[in-house]
């Protein structure tokens, strides 16, 4: 399992060289420059301007500048928008909102999702399995932005139980890890109920249920390890998608969270920025994938760490 | 998941003279596809929709981008059936034209998915190896890359251009497909027919597209419906950052935006484009599924 693990982090090095060297000259060669929105600035001024970020250098120079900053001190450089600030500070200060949001949204995602699959397995047919499988539906085919809106219409404004926007305490949480949460609850819900649907009808439950184990552990215990494997794989997808669609529902709900700061840092041209957000997202998503597929190894005995 | 239960089996319906004909496997899986009675009603609601964006603004009264400032968040009315927008503009009107431009994202973009992935899981199916291996390590790299974040930066840097949309979209969603092809080509590549074909002399290409790419249609079709949905979903996504179609024009997305802003007062202008938007997406995604049921498409999982 070490060597698995090991194998992988040394992958993801060319492939982070790869995302690093594309975004940097990607940005790069856009029309457009960090200082075209200043007003006014005269040559001097924008002289001096882009001798500080080191701008002024060629090319080549400044990608192993940045390169070099990364590698021996994990410094992602100056954000031009914001002069005062490095990128590494505006990371520690928006991350923290992004993160809880998407831990939220994964926990909310989990709990109702492996819940409703569960019960629509075991009451296969039923009442209870249509409700369940309805209330997926609407996750698959109600978009976040249409979603998220409809909730602060109902329980913000109407209700007035919840904050439409902000984020200082819990409730200001609920609606928007909700929103963003459904959506995967529902895709988590279908994959539990097909994958335990499969499990429950194979020899081991059969003799589980022949030495007389209770039905909740028959379920809770035997059923639920291999019935959590599609879910397993699909929790990849998932965690990048949660990551990407905070965008969306920091938007909507006014979070100060980071995938806001790279909306705005885009149209800003801010290349430090975006650079180092976007090197923060791929190693997050990377290393939440190597994650699950270590769990989907450790629940599978079949499956062989290659 | 619904899938065809044992004692209606597709022959059912069909007179004796049918059956001693024999049934074709694209008619017995028509069969079971009208049997599924949430996909014929997406795929009703998909033509109906569709027939309505392309025929309705023809129809109207008003122009797309024609703006009434005497007349702003009027309520759905006899004159504005579904009211009017902050321009004054109709907004019935915007939602048909927006839903050509959210339909079309949707074909052409999953068409660029379409044909990029059947032809790199072609190449990667047929040659196999370390060919294979090569190019489905880089499927798996690109699995685990944030794309999105590139689709944003692309808008955002090359202009709002709805041609680039198409490519930046189609360049994201491909993967999926070129895995299923990959792994349908090679389930068939050991068969007798393309051993005959090998032996006719013909070349690598014509086998693959006029012998083995038909063969494989049943999940290209699957997961070309299925893609569809994800596409007009990432199109709205980028739209409602700002990042997608241009005002004055409208797509379902470019709409959602607008109404969710000002849908505290004006509520009809969030529930009309969201209601259309979520029914196509209800639409597409069950008419995938019943057509992956239909067809019996299994090779989907990994």
């Amino acid at each position: 399992m070490f060597r698995f693990i090991a194998r992988r982090l040394l992958e993801t090095i060319p492939v982070l060289f790869i995302i690093v060297t594309a975004t940097f000259f990607m940005v790069r060669f856009v029309p457009g420059g960090p200082f075209d929105s200043e007003k006014a600035t005269t040559p001097e001024i924008r002289a001096n301007l882009e001798a500080y970020y080191g701008l002024n250098l060629p090319l080549h120079q400044q990608y192993t500048n940045y390169l070099k900053a990364i590698v021996l001190h994990g410094d992602l450089g100056r954000s031009t928008k914001y002069a005062s600030r490095t990128v590494n500070e505006i990371i520690a200060d928006k991350l923290p909102a992004s993160l809880q949001l998407g831990g939220l949204s994964l926990l909310i995602a989990l709990v109702l999702g492996l819940t409703a699959g569960v019960i629509a397995a075991v009451k296969r047919n039923t009442k209870t399995d249509y409700a369940a499988s309805s209330f997926a539906m609407i996750g698959i085919c109600v978009p976040t932005f249409v979603l998220g809106p409809l909730l602060v219409l109902v329980f913000a404004i109407h209700l007035g139980w919840f904050s439409a926007s902000g984020w200082y305490d819990w409730q200001d949480r609920i609606l928007p890890s909700l929103t963003l949460g459904i959506v995967y609850a529902a895709g988590i819900a279908r994959l539990t109920r097909g994958g335990m649907l499969e499990v429950l009808n194979l020899d081991y439950i059969r003799t589980a249920r022949a030495k007389g184990a209770s039905e909740a552990r028959i379920i809770l215990k035997h059923a639920l390890r291999g019935g959590l494997l599609p879910v397993v794989s699909y929790l990849g997808p998932a965690i990048a998608g949660i990551l990407t669609g905070s965008f969306v529902i920091e938007t909507i709900f006014q979070i100060p969270g980071l995938g806001r700061e790279f909306v705005n840092s885009a149209f800003n041209r801010d290349y430090t920025l975006v650079l180092g957000t976007v090197i923060l997202y791929a190693v997050l998503i990377i290393a939440l994938n190597l994650v699950v597929d270590v769990v989907q190894v450790w629940l599978n005995p079949k499956l062989k760490f290659e | 998941m619904i899938s065809p239960s044992p004692d209606k089996l597709p022959s059912a319906g069909l007179t004796p003279a049918q059956l001693e004909r024999g049934v074709s496997p694209w008619r017995d899986a028509w069969h079971r596809l009208r049997r599924n009675h949430l996909a014929v009603f997406g795929g009703v609601v998909l033509i109906a929709l569709s027939l309505l964006c392309i025929a309705g603004p023809w129809f109207s009264p008003y122009g797309y981008e024609q703006t009434n400032l005497d007349n702003t968040f009027s309520p759905p009315s006899s004159a504005h059936w579904l009211g009017t927008d902050q321009l004054g503009r109709d907004l019935l009107t915007r939602l048909l034209f927006g839903g050509r431009i959210s339909l079309m994202v949707g074909l052409v973009a999953t068409f660029v998915a379409l044909t990029i992935g059947v032809i790199y899981g072609a190449i990667a199916g047929f040659f196999g190896g370390k060919l294979d291996r090569a190019m489905m390590r880089i499927v798996d790299i690109l699995y685990a890359l944030p794309f999105t974040i590139f689709v944003i930066l692309l808008m955002v840097f090359f202009g709002r251009n709805i041609v680039l949309l198409f490519v930046a979209i189609g360049a994201v969603e491909w993967l999926t497909m070129a895995r299923i092809v990959r792994s349908q080509i090679m389930a068939i590549k050991r068969m007798e027919f393309i051993e005959a074909a090998r032996s006719l002399g013909l070349g690598t290409p014509r086998i693959i597209f006029r012998h083995m790419i038909p063969n494989i249609l049943g999940p290209i079709i699957v997961y070309t419906t299925l893609t569809i949905p994800g596409v007009m979903l990432l199109e709205a996504f980028l739209s409602f950052l700002g990042l997608g179609v241009q005002p004055p024009m409208s797509s379902w997305g470019v709409l959602i935006k607008d109404g969710a802003e000002r849908m505290e007062e004006y509520p009809w202008l969030l529930i009309f484009p969201g209601t259309i938007f979520s029914l196509t997406l209800f639409s597409l995604n069950f008419l995938g599924d019943g057509l992956r049921d239909a067809l019996d498409v299994r090779a989907a999982k990994d």
